[in-house]
This record gives C-alpha cells, sequence and structure tokens, in this order.
C-alpha cells in the first residue's frame, strides 16, 4: 500500500481502482490531487469511507484493492461518496441501521 | 529472529503436542448443567479454571466432537464434566477420550449427586485436587514449529483490512516461514475471492476445494438473507460483503496454502491453512457462526494455541483455553480503548509504523504470550465460549495434500 503524506485526505490502494479511500475526515469543498486528477468533495465524509475517483456509471463495477466490490446503482460523479445508497453486492444484499435506528437493505 | 526471543516452554500431553498454559476446564453438557459449573469455576476466580460448555439437550456430532478437541486440547490439563443426567450428550465416551489421554477427568451428574449445592460442593473439592495434581505435568522446551495460531476478525471496520489484517498477514508470514501451522477461517468473509485464494494452493485439487468452499458460503449466506456483515461494518465504511472479504483476506498473508481443514480437524505438520467454517448440506441450524467467539471456539478445536484478533471498531472479547491476542486497526478506538489492545496497528495509518514492522511486533507479542505472559483479554478476565449446533462432511482427500 502506498503511504499517503499526512496532508493527504485521500488514497488510491490500486491502480485499476474507480473509488479513493478517506484517509483524513473531508469537508464540502475539499481538493486532493490523486493521480493529476483534482477531486472536489461534495459532502462530509469520515476516514475509511470511499469516494468515486472518476464519473462511475450505473451497473458499472466499483473497484478497491483492484478487486470487484460491488454494482454501482447510479451514475456517481466523480468526488461522491460510495456507500450502501449507491453501491450494492453482487452476492449478497447489505441490512444495516438507518438513521431511525430502523433495520433497512 | 528467533535469536532474539525469549525460549519457550511448554506442558507436554500424551499425544507429543505441547501446551501453553495448564487450565482446569469445567464442561458443562446441558444448559442445564451451566449454573453448577458457572458457580464451581467462579470459585477459583484469577486461578487456572476456565468455563465451556454446550447447551443442547439434542446430540450433535459436532457439538460432540468440538467439545472432545476441546477436552484434550493442548492447553488443558484435566476436565470436570457436569451432567443434569437425562441429556443425551454422550459423557460416558468425552470422560473415556479425556482419561484415554491421561488428564485428570471427573464427571458430576447433578441427578445423582443430589442436586445444585452438593454438586457445586463435589466440583469446588475436585477442581482443588486437580489444579494441585496438574502442577505436575512435566514441562519441556517448545519451538516455534510446534504452535499452531488462528486468526479471527471481529468489529471490523474499513480501517481493518488496510492496517492490522495484513500486518497479521505478515506475522503469518513469519510463522509459517518457522514452521509453525497457521490458521485463517470464515469462508463467509472470502466471498468473490475463491479464485484469487485457489492460485495459493499447493496443488490443483487443493485449489478446486477452496473455490468450492467460498461457493458453499455464498449459497449458504444467501439462503439465511444475510451476509457476514454488521451495521457497524457500514458505520466504518464498508459497504459489501466482497469489500469486507478484501479486509478479512488479508490476514492469510502470502505463505502457499497448504490444506483445507474442518473444525476439529489437526494440522497434521507446519503451513497455512483454510478452516472451512460453513456447515455442509442444506442449512439446518441457522447462521454458520453466531458470533466472533464460535469462530474462535473451531480455531481452538483445530489445536491452536493462541488467536489473533483484530478489530477496528473495538472488541473487547477473549476466550476460554487460548489466549487471544488484541490487533487494533484503527488509531481512534486504539486511543479509546488501549487496555483491551496488545498491539496498536492503526499507527500504519498515522504513518509511524510500516505493516511489515506491525508484523514483526505480532510476531514478538505471540512468542510472549506463548512464553506466558498475560495477553489483555485474559489479564482483564475474558473466558467468552460459545458452541451451538453445526453440521459437517468429514474433508475431501484433495484437502491435505501432503
Amino acid at each position: 500500500m502506498p503511504s499517503p503524506p499526512a496532508s493527504r485526505k485521500l488514497l488510491r490502494i490500486h491502480k485499476d481502482d474507480n473509488v479513493l479511500i478517506v484517509v483524513n475526515p473531508v469537508q464540502p469543498g475539499d481538493r486532493d490531487l490523486v493521480d493529476d486528477h483534482e477531486i472536489v468533495i461534495t459532502q462530509r465524509i469520515d476516514v475509511g469511507h470511499k469516494v468515486a475517483a472518476r464519473l462511475i456509471r450505473q451497473g458499472e463495477k466499483v473497484y478497491k484493492c483492484g478487486v470487484p466490490i460491488g454494482s454501482a446503482r447510479e451514475d456517481i460523479p466523480a468526488g461522491a461518496h460510495v456507500h450502501l445508497h449507491n453501491l450494492m453486492s453482487d452476492y449478497i444484499e447489505t441490512y444495516t441501521l438507518d438513521k431511525d435506528r430502523t433495520y433497512v437493505k | 529472529m528467533s535469536n532474539n526471543t525469549p525460549p519457550l516452554t511448554g506442558y507436554v500431553r500424551s499425544d507429543g503436542r505441547k501446551g501453553i498454559r495448564n487450565y482446569v476446564v469445567v464442561a458443562y453438557l446441558v444448559e442445564c448443567a451451566h449454573h453448577v459449573a458457572r458457580e464451581i469455576a467462579e470459585s477459583f476466580k484469577g486461578q487456572p479454571v476456565h468455563l465451556i460448555g454446550f447447551g443442547g439437550c439434542y446430540p450433535n456430532a459436532y457439538a460432540d466432537r468440538m467439545m472432545n478437541r476441546l477436552c484434550t486440547h493442548p492447553n488443558v490439563g484435566a476436565a470436570l464434566l457436569l451432567s443434569l443426567g437425562c441429556e443425551s450428550f454422550n459423557r460416558h465416551k468425552l470422560e473415556e477420550n479425556i482419561a484415554a489421554s491421561h488428564r485428570p477427568v471427573h464427571t458430576i451428574v447433578i441427578q445423582q449427586t443430589g442436586g445444585t449445592r452438593k454438586s457445586i460442593a463435589a466440583g469446588v473439592e475436585w477442581v482443588r485436587q486437580a489444579l494441585r495434581e496438574i502442577e505436575g505435568v512435566p514441562r519441556a522446551p517448545l519451538t516455534v514449529e510446534e504452535l499452531v495460531v488462528g486468526t479471527v476478525c471481529g468489529g471490523s471496520d474499513a480501517t481493518s483490512g488496510v492496517s492490522a489484517n495484513p500486518a497479521v498477514g505478515r506475522a503469518f508470514d513469519l510463522l509459517v516461514a518457522q514452521g509453525a501451522a497457521a490458521i485463517f477461517e470464515e469462508t463467509g468473509e472470502m466471498i468473490g475471492l475463491g479464485g484469487i485464494m485457489a492460485a495459493r494452493a499447493v496443488t490443483p485439487e487443493l485449489g478446486q476445494e477452496l473455490r468450492q468452499s467460498v461457493d458453499k458460503a455464498a449459497y449458504y449466506y444467501r439462503q439465511m438473507g444475510h451476509a457476514s456483515f454488521a451495521p457497524g461494518n457500514a458505520d466504518g465504511g464498508l459497504t459489501t460483503i466482497e469489500e469486507k472479504s478484501i479486509g478479512a483476506y488479508c490476514k492469510s498473508g502470502d505463505a502457499p496454502i497448504t490444506g483445507l481443514i474442518k473444525p476439529g480437524d489437526l494440522p497434521r505438520k507446519g503451513g497455512l491453512y483454510l478452516l472451512d467454517v460453513v456447515p455442509d448440506g442444506e442449512p439446518r441450524f441457522g447462521f454458520p457462526n453466531i458470533n466472533d467467539n464460535a469462530e474462535i471456539a473451531e480455531l481452538i478445536a483445530c489445536g491452536s494455541h493462541l488467536i489473533l484478533f483484530t478489530t477496528g471498531r473495538g472488541s473487547v472479547v477473549g476466550s476460554a483455553i487460548s489466549p487471544v491476542i488484541k490487533i487494533c486497526a484503527n488509531p481512534q478506538t486504539y486511543e479509546r480503548m488501549r487496555d483491551d489492545m496488545d498491539v496498536n496497528a492503526g499507527k500504519i495509518l498515522r504513518l509511524e509504523a510500516s505493516v511489515d514492522d506491525v508484523g514483526r511486533e505480532i510476531y514478538r507479542k505471540v512468542l510472549e504470550v506463548a512464553s506466558g505472559d498475560h495477553s489483555c483479554s485474559e489479564s482483564l478476565g475474558h473466558q467468552e465460549f460459545v458452541l451451538t449446533y453445526k453440521s459437517f462432511e468429514p474433508i475431501g482427500p484433495h484437502c491435505l495434500p501432503v
């Protein structure tokens, strides 16, 4: 895994990845340069979460660590948070608790 | 690197294996005997007495095998069995097997002993004697080659897969290079990775077995309607079971995969083994493992002397029988819960150490705990234990090729 400088906010783990990992918390308007592409963040996102490195089309596979981790539910613009709302498993649906503490998928 | 580490000694058992601990286990054979067993074990708080058991009243070959393996585990010096008297667990055969291993063993049947109070008194008396008796178990030098180390992850977040899990992978590589047996597990968290794993098998036939074990897990969890994925995983940034799987899989390191085993199978020699924890046949008894401790018990039944447990969100569990070493992936979690954490892998994310550095630190911690140092969960008194109903077919002829 390449090491990010301390000021870095986003990290690409594998060259084939179309998502980046948040390594320091980001706010709307934050920018980071990843492989010569500037990514502009559109919302607050915590460490460990994923951000689209480029436009990902609905149905396209999402790659992390060079491995497919599911398919886009909708078009995901560059810089957007990639999570349960726009990424689905190709194997088994993910269930979690929503803001109202209700079990949802 | 073995030159800088303390010399290890082990408790010599009749089957040739050596233990790094010398415990009396108090084992209940049905939930109805649990309270009596717990009262006995709790009379020895702070002493090497651990409580395990099986709650079911109906017979189950898997639970039977698990209990036999656990009561004759190298870290166990003696066993007290607690039966109500009418359950179907084969207590006679279990006692015979433990006796055949030259361990002190005794069965208390609560109905025959005259109820709760008399059974507790008889049990406490027996354990007191057993503790004295096992002080005389011979000790002999123990090499890293003789160690069996299991790994599991629990309370994972998105940091687990980039810090603690790859670091355990490096520690596994060091252990396997020294001739130890290293076991990784949870095929339900290798979904999407069957092909990648198959390519690491020492034979193509074993590769096929590994691939099938992952296909089986995907089918099983689909039948359950729920992947091995908890709400905390999503809070921590993980979205799908494939993504969680990538992180979990890193714990296996880079060594070739020597074999595929099932709960209760013992590795025949050093190397890296996959433990297939997903039941065979149509789903019958619910989720493969109801929580992390059910997996830990299976790693221990395969002979694991100690367990490397990675966590990002912050799990606190330990285990009966084998010490659990906690490797914390997330630097914020480490700061909040450091009393529970043996190794801070979060410093990888803070760029204060490399994955290799933490891998070596974990390896050293394994040797320290094997030489008698207590892990954090051990010092805090954690002795969680879970055993439920499952069913397995024996492993196929290609699973242990060499």
